[in-house]
């Protein structure tokens, strides 16, 4: 063991390492700065901004921004309540019962999981004016839910659950609600969370859904309502570089928190070799 | 189905009425996710590729006179636009598969063994640009890429390395390769995190013992931890090759496809036929060729990487 010996190999790698990290953060760094600095000085290169102001933020508050936001929230937060309910339900019953049809169920699963979303939401649209909510916060919420990547993930999770301690639980008389909430949840809470974190994040960012379900303004999401404010005419670009960073702020800040629940859920998520 | 049974085997046969019981409880607990994956993800799914069959408009519904069989697909491969948009497609696809890939796994063997902290700092950053979502990020590159203002023909020009401002995202040449970087930051996020996880699960014992043989770096490298982050690597590739054909928000918001069509994607010519031209039927034969090669490619990548030794 002992400390490893610095090769110059190790040193070249760490800086290079560390130039490219640097061009990941800039974009980032010149926003945040840029959402504070005065809108005069948009254009200017400055690496730190020579005023402070909330003069971009005023401007963008002209529009429905705090709607948008109050929508992103509630899509994000919505549907990860669905996801991870469903999810853990299913998963349990795919990794723990034995049962007629479950390879067929497990296979569909796992095929919907690599064709591109994408492609089924043209007709998508047209199940949500069928359903009446086209245009609405659900129409966002409810694909988000079908969509089977926790079903899959809770499953893994899942399988981790002792047998033992369902058969002690059946044995003990306990029926099958009460064993999954005493005897499963605990187990695969740390699955739960990591899914809840990840369903919200990656529902916040889904821009496409969101794009082609939501038109009135007032129905936007933050994402939605910065991108229209970018594809029009006249830019503004002081409200404008503050509401990217708007959007960018809580769910930056979500994952900074929650970062360890995140990448545990990527791995778990990854197919197992 | 019910036959090669494990949990049963202890209790000797589980009576038909017991396993019964059990198929419910467990359908009971499936119902709530298959109601949603039905409703949301197979349905529409069909109807993707059944109306793919008609000249389905905004005026003319699916009925039997706008059926015209395999028309749409016949179309497209005449359409001039979908044919560039599938070149675009692809050309995106070959670049950044591979750098992605490379890059995460230089990233990933750079950091895996690090202190917890650089560690995760690391993996936070790459993960950045994801996080932050495409709208934010495409906002500030084509902040930086202004053509007249923008920071980047700033700084070249006052470092005296061009002469004229370069229009990034308006020439034919340029904008595609600006896509592609954009793309490239918000893609390695993902990979990096899960090389980090793979790296760290290989054996270590295995490392220091080929190491104490006299191995050197690249000799552990392709004896050892190859073989065991090969799995992740097929992921990694795979999810890589999806998303990559799926590459929409960047261009919508970048470039609208333009100029004179250089930087469509199939994703992109799909939604402006869905829902600018709201020809439905023609988009959704677009869709379907688009899951075909995913699918294909999908397996291709199986298939070469599951070639050599197995364990």
């Amino acid at each position: 063991m002992g400390k490893k010996k610095i090769t110059p190999y190790a040193v070249i790698s760490m800086i290079l390492l560390v130039l490219v990290a640097l061009v990941f953060i800039f974009p980032f760094y010149r926003i945040m700065t840029g959402a504070f600095n005065d809108p005069t000085n948009v254009w200017k290169a400055e690496l730190f901004p020579s005023k402070l102001t909330m003069q971009n933020f005023v401007r963008l508050f002209k529009q429905p921004a705090w709607k948008w936001l109050y929508n992103s929230v509630f899509i994000a937060l919505v549907s990860m309540i669905l996801v991870c309910g469903t999810a853990s339900l299913a998963g349990y019953a795919l990794a723990k019962k034995r049962f007629f049809g479950q390879k067929i169920v497990f296979t569909l699963f796992i095929c919907a999981m690599a064709l591109p979303k994408q492609v089924v939401l043209v007709p998508l649209v047209r199940i949500m004016s069928t359903f009446g909510i086209y245009d609405n916060v659900w129409a966002v919420i409810l694909p988000t839910v079908g969509w089977p990547f926790g079903v899959f993930l809770m499953k893994q999770f899942s399988e981790t659950i002792p047998t033992e301690m369902l058969e002690a639980a059946r044995i003990d008389g306990a029926g099958e609600l009460r064993t999954f909430w005493s005897v499963v949840f605990p187990v695969v809470k740390p699955g739960v969370g990591a899914l809840a974190i990840f369903t919200f994040i990656n529902t916040w960012n889904d821009y496409f859904l969101q794009l082609v379900m939501l038109t009135s303004t007032e129905n936007l999401t933050i994402a939605l309502g910065i991108a229209r404010l970018q594809s029009a005419d006249v830019i503004e670009y002081g409200p404008l570089i503050a509401g990217a960073a708007l959007a960018a702020i809580p769910i930056v800040t979500i994952f900074i928190c929650f970062q360890k629940y995140f990448t545990q859920g990527i791995t778990m998520g990854a197919v197992k070799g | 189905m019910g036959q090669s049974n494990p949990a049963a085997a202890p209790q000797k046969s589980l009576s038909h009425v017991l396993q019964r019981r059990e198929t419910t409880v467990a359908y009971l607990f499936l119902l709530p996710a298959l109601l949603f994956f039905a409703a949301f993800v197979i349905v529409p799914m069909i109807m993707g590729v059944v109306t793919s069959l008609f000249n389905y408009t905004m005026k003319s519904p699916v009925s039997a006179e706008s059926f015209v069989g395999l028309g749409n697909y016949i179309e497209l491969f005449k359409d001039k636009v979908f044919l560039r948009s599938m070149w675009n497609t692809v050309v995106i696809v070959v670049v950044s598969v591979p750098a992605v890939t490379f890059f995460s796994l230089w990233v990933g063997s750079a950091i895996y063994q690090k202190t917890g902290w650089i560690r995760s700092f690391f993996r936070g950053v790459f993960y950045l640009p994801v996080v932050t979502g495409s709208v934010t990020v495409v906002v500030v590159w084509k902040w930086m890429f202004d053509f007249q203002r923008g920071i980047f023909n700033w700084a070249l020009k006052s470092s005296g390395l061009i002469e004229k401002n370069i229009n990034w995202l308006g020439d034919q040449k340029v904008a595609i390769w600006c896509i592609l970087l954009i793309l490239f930051t918000t893609s390695v996020g993902q990979p990096i995190v899960l090389y980090v996880a793979a790296l760290g699960n290989v054996d270590q014992s295995q490392v220091e013992a080929a190491q104490v043989d006299g191995a050197t770096k690249l000799q552990t490298f392709w004896q050892i931890k190859w073989p065991a982050i090969k799995p992740t690597t097929l992921y990694v590739l795979v999810i890589t090759t999806i998303n990559s054909f799926q590459c929409f928000a960047l261009i919508q918001l970048l470039t609208s496809g333009g100029p004179s069509n250089s930087t469509s994607t199939v994703m992109y010519y799909l939604y402006r036929n869905a829902f600018s031209l709201y020809r439905y039927g023609y988009a959704n034969a677009m869709g379907v060729i688009l899951a075909i090669i995913i699918a294909i490619f999908s397996a291709l990548q199986f298939k070469t990487m599951n070639t050599g030794v197995e364990y």
